[in-house]
């Protein structure tokens, strides 16, 4: 396979899921900015959901007032901003267009499709002012592109390198929802106490996560940050989780392995191991803090070695 | 411009012509509305599939979709036979005289054709003069564009020798025709066509590399942004071949290789979409990042093949045009089974004289024109757009042809107010190899206004099914 085309499919998969991510996280902070709250801690939300993608500065370049309807714009539709929706949505259907010759007809015509879709959508979105239904919508086809990759494309090279681009984004994506959602909490003076609205705190982190329901299923208990930390990172069977994710990143690699990649398969191979062999008291202890920002340097250098062993090398 | 062939509708009498009788039929138990429908599946699906294509210099609709016309162009096997018969002589004279053209010149020696015409020709590559290419063959894929002027009367208005596109929408016309209406195929014998990427990749492979035993075939694109990067995306899927632009390759101890995961492969033939002028930055235009420094050289030393071969403009170029059926009688001493529309060549004082004379009669052409751009169509033209024509013509006479306008035939489209009669050509596409071959039939592109003779996509003309009716 040609190196470009490992490049395009990678980062299709990328936009793909990294347009679902963002999708979840602001349909989250919609839903919690509806709880009762002081115009600061609204504030504070969304000035949350930018942290997440480090977007602060170029936010405040175009816009002067952190709110609601600001940030979702930004977040949503502004063709300027690489992260927002609109801009995911387009980069996977680029990336798509540039191979599709490579997929199967199934999975080009969804990703041409959402793009197609998306254009209208957001037009609705400006008009009702109602976003819910769209990011309801955006996750909906991330599923569908999984399900129809899955589902249509040869077990070969092609779908390891889409695969590799999808855990490779969650992963870093769920670390970032987590370190952000810890530190705010930590801010806001949120303790292992259980009150009400620490209650309703997590339970829309782990929603972000599709992470409710499971939680439930797994712990049978109260919910407390030290579980759902665990939950997001430790636990192999939970499909967003750090460890779930490296699992499947390490597996992609090896099935793709060329002659100069052994370093960056080990370098998966310990990023895996430090997961599987932890317990969250551990991390805990040694900070969950430190632990995340480690592991979001560790996944970007990562997508680097990958860029240089198998693809087109970033531009320095 | 009243007086025109339809093709499916005997001249006077108002007939339904033979082999459009069963479709007829067909289609006039059909309700408007399903028709409606059916055009509106056509439109979403072609949408959906991104069967489009880029308009240069046309911002807001970057990507656009070829209007595609539901009635079929039909062609009965008599006349496609005639036709077949004549593009196999005609391509195969136009492969010959390239080759004379870069090794001994005899059509020069000859007095056939002046020597000014070639080496004055942009189109001429010195590089390629002495060059053996295999089994030399330069045009392997060529697309013939023909009209019909009346009963049995057709002309080639053009040899496309260089990167002739299309044939993406004659194999998606077909497949969309057969999932609108597959009641039609069951009650006509149409000709397959969906064979073609299979001999287009055959005919690739026999004219790799001597000496190479399993070659590695590769379309090589411009890139994503090129008006024609459906069509080849599309055709190396149907012949499961790499797409590369020219970042991929380059060039090692005289073979290409192109990057993969694994590391550098070595390719043997390329099937290029890209213009001399950008295939290599060393030998040619030096700021295309489009082509493989290098490339030339291993060409020329025969370790890889280019489809179709540098150099071929030479022939399908409008002032070369005028010469091809004398080129049919020098190298295969036959007389030409197609027409050649007769042409002005402005370069003769005596034909710019006439041409002159009859600016509003006649279609005159610019010599490196192509796409409908810079022509002037006398009979459709205003005093002042004939005025201005006049002027460019005088200052550089040998840049322009001229030739009658043809009737063009014209068959039924869906046009705003029903179905009514647009002017048509139809673009074969011969593939030469070791052999000369074609799926039967062509692209059909219809010009959708009305009276208008410019058929082509970048001008707003449209496509249409072409059928050969087997006997």
């Amino acid at each position: 396979m040609l190196s470009r085309t490992a490049d395009h499919l990678y980062w299709m998969a990328r936009y793909t899921e990294r347009a679902e991510n963002t999708a979840r996280m602001l349909d989250v902070a919609v839903q919690t900015s509806m709880l009762p709250q002081s115009t600061e801690d609204a504030e504070s939300g969304w000035r949350a959901v930018l942290g997440i993608s480090e977007l602060e500065e170029a936010f405040e370049a175009k816009h002067d007032v952190l709110d609601a309807r600001n940030v979702l714009e930004f977040m949503i539709s502004d063709a300027t901003n690489s992260s927002s929706i609109v801009s995911c949505l387009t980069g996977a259907r680029e990336n798509a267009r540039a191979v599709r010759g490579v997929l199967t007809t199934e999975v080009w015509e969804t990703h041409n499709a959402t793009w197609l879709e998306m254009q209208r959508r957001v037009n609705k979105v400006a008009l009702d002012g109602d976003p819910s239904e769209f990011f309801e919508w955006v996750k909906y086809r991330s599923h569908l592109s999984r399900g129809v990759t899955v589902g249509t494309m040869l077990t070969d090279e092609a779908m390891y390198f889409l695969r590799l681009g999808t855990f490779l984004e969650r992963a870093d994506n769920t670390a970032r929802i987590l370190d952000i959602k810890y530190h705010a909490a930590k801010q806001a003076g949120l303790g292992d106490a259980v009150t009400q609205r620490d209650f309703y705190y997590w339970a829309a982190l782990l929603r972000s996560v599709s992470g409710f329901e499971i939680y439930r299923k797994v712990y049978r208990d109260a919910i407390t940050p030290a579980r759902v930390a665990e939950l997001l990172m430790l636990r192999a069977d939970m499909p967003r989780s750090l460890l779930a994710c490296m699992e499947q990143v390490l597996f992609n690699l090896k099935a793709v392995r060329n002659d100069v990649s052994l370093d960056t398969e080990r370098m998966a191979g310990r990023m895996h191991a430090d997961l599987q062999f932890a317990s969250i008291d551990d991390v805990l202890e040694a900070g969950l803090d430190d632990t995340l920002s480690d592991f979001l340097e560790n996944i970007f250098e990562l997508g680097n070695r990958i860029s240089r062993d198998f693809l087109v090398p970033l531009a320095a | 411009m009243a007086n025109f062939f339809d093709e499916m509708m005997a001249g006077g009498t108002g007939a339904v012509r033979e082999h459009y009788r069963e479709f007829d039929s067909w289609l006039q138990r059909q309700s408007a509305e399903r028709i409606e429908r059916k055009r509106a599946e056509a439109d979403l699906t072609f949408r959906r599939v991104g069967i489009t294509f880029a308009v240069y210099g046309d911002d807001a609709g970057t990507e656009r979709l070829i209007p595609f016309d539901t009635i079929p162009r039909i062609i009965p096997a008599h006349e496609w036979n005639a036709l077949e018969m004549g593009l196999v002589q005609r391509v195969k004279a136009l492969n010959m005289f390239v080759h004379d053209i870069y090794h001994d010149q005899n059509i020069i020696k000859a007095g056939i054709i002046p020597a000014q015409q070639i080496y004055q020709n942009a189109q001429y590559r010195p590089e390629m003069q002495g060059i053996n290419v295999a089994s030399d063959i330069y045009a392997h894929i060529a697309g013939v564009d023909i009209v019909r002027a009346g009963e049995g009367e057709f002309y080639v208005l053009e040899d496309n020798l260089r990167v002739p596109s299309g044939v993406s929408y004659m194999l998606e016309n077909r497949k969309m025709m057969m999932r609108l209406f597959p009641e039609l195929f069951a009650r006509h014998r149409i000709a397959p066509v969906e064979h073609y990427p299979d001999m287009l990749l055959e005919n690739l492979r026999s004219v790799a590399p001597n000496a190479v035993n399993d070659p590695t075939v590769v379309v090589m694109t411009p890139g994503m942004y090129n008006s024609a990067y459906f069509e080849h995306a599309f055709l190396a899927q149907q012949m499961g071949v790499e797409l590369v632009e020219g970042k991929d390759l380059f060039v090692n101890a005289n073979h290409v290789y192109m990057r993969t995961i694994r590391g550098p492969k070595r390719v043997d033939v390329i099937y290029r979409r890209i213009d001399d002028d950008f295939l290599d930055p060393l030998a040619f235009r030096s700021d295309s990042s489009l082509g493989v420094p290098g490339l030339l050289s291993v060409y020329r030393a025969g370790r890889v093949t280019l489809a179709n071969a540098i150099g071929t403009g030479v022939a399908d170029d409008k002032s070369i045009y005028p010469f091809v059926p004398d080129m049919v009688r020098f190298y295969l001493s036959e007389e030409p089974i197609l027409n050649n529309v007769p042409t002005w060549q402005c370069r003769k004082p005596e034909d710019l004289a006439y041409t002159l004379a009859h600016l509003s009669e006649l279609v005159v052409k610019e010599v490196h024109g192509a796409g409908g751009y810079g022509m002037l169509i006398g009979p459709a033209s205003t005093k002042q757009q004939i005025e201005d024509f006049r002027q460019l013509l005088i200052a550089r006479p040998d840049g322009y042809i001229a030739q009658p306008t043809l009737a063009l035939s014209a068959c039924p489209t869906y046009v705003e107010n029903g179905i009514a009669p647009r002017h048509i050509d139809l673009r074969p596409f011969v593939l030469s190899g070791k052999t000369i071959s074609m799926v039967p039939g062509g692209l059909t592109r219809v010009a959708l206004q009305e009276g208008s003779l410019v058929v082509n996509s970048s001008q707003g003309g449209g496509t249409k099914d072409t059928w050969i009716l087997e006997e």
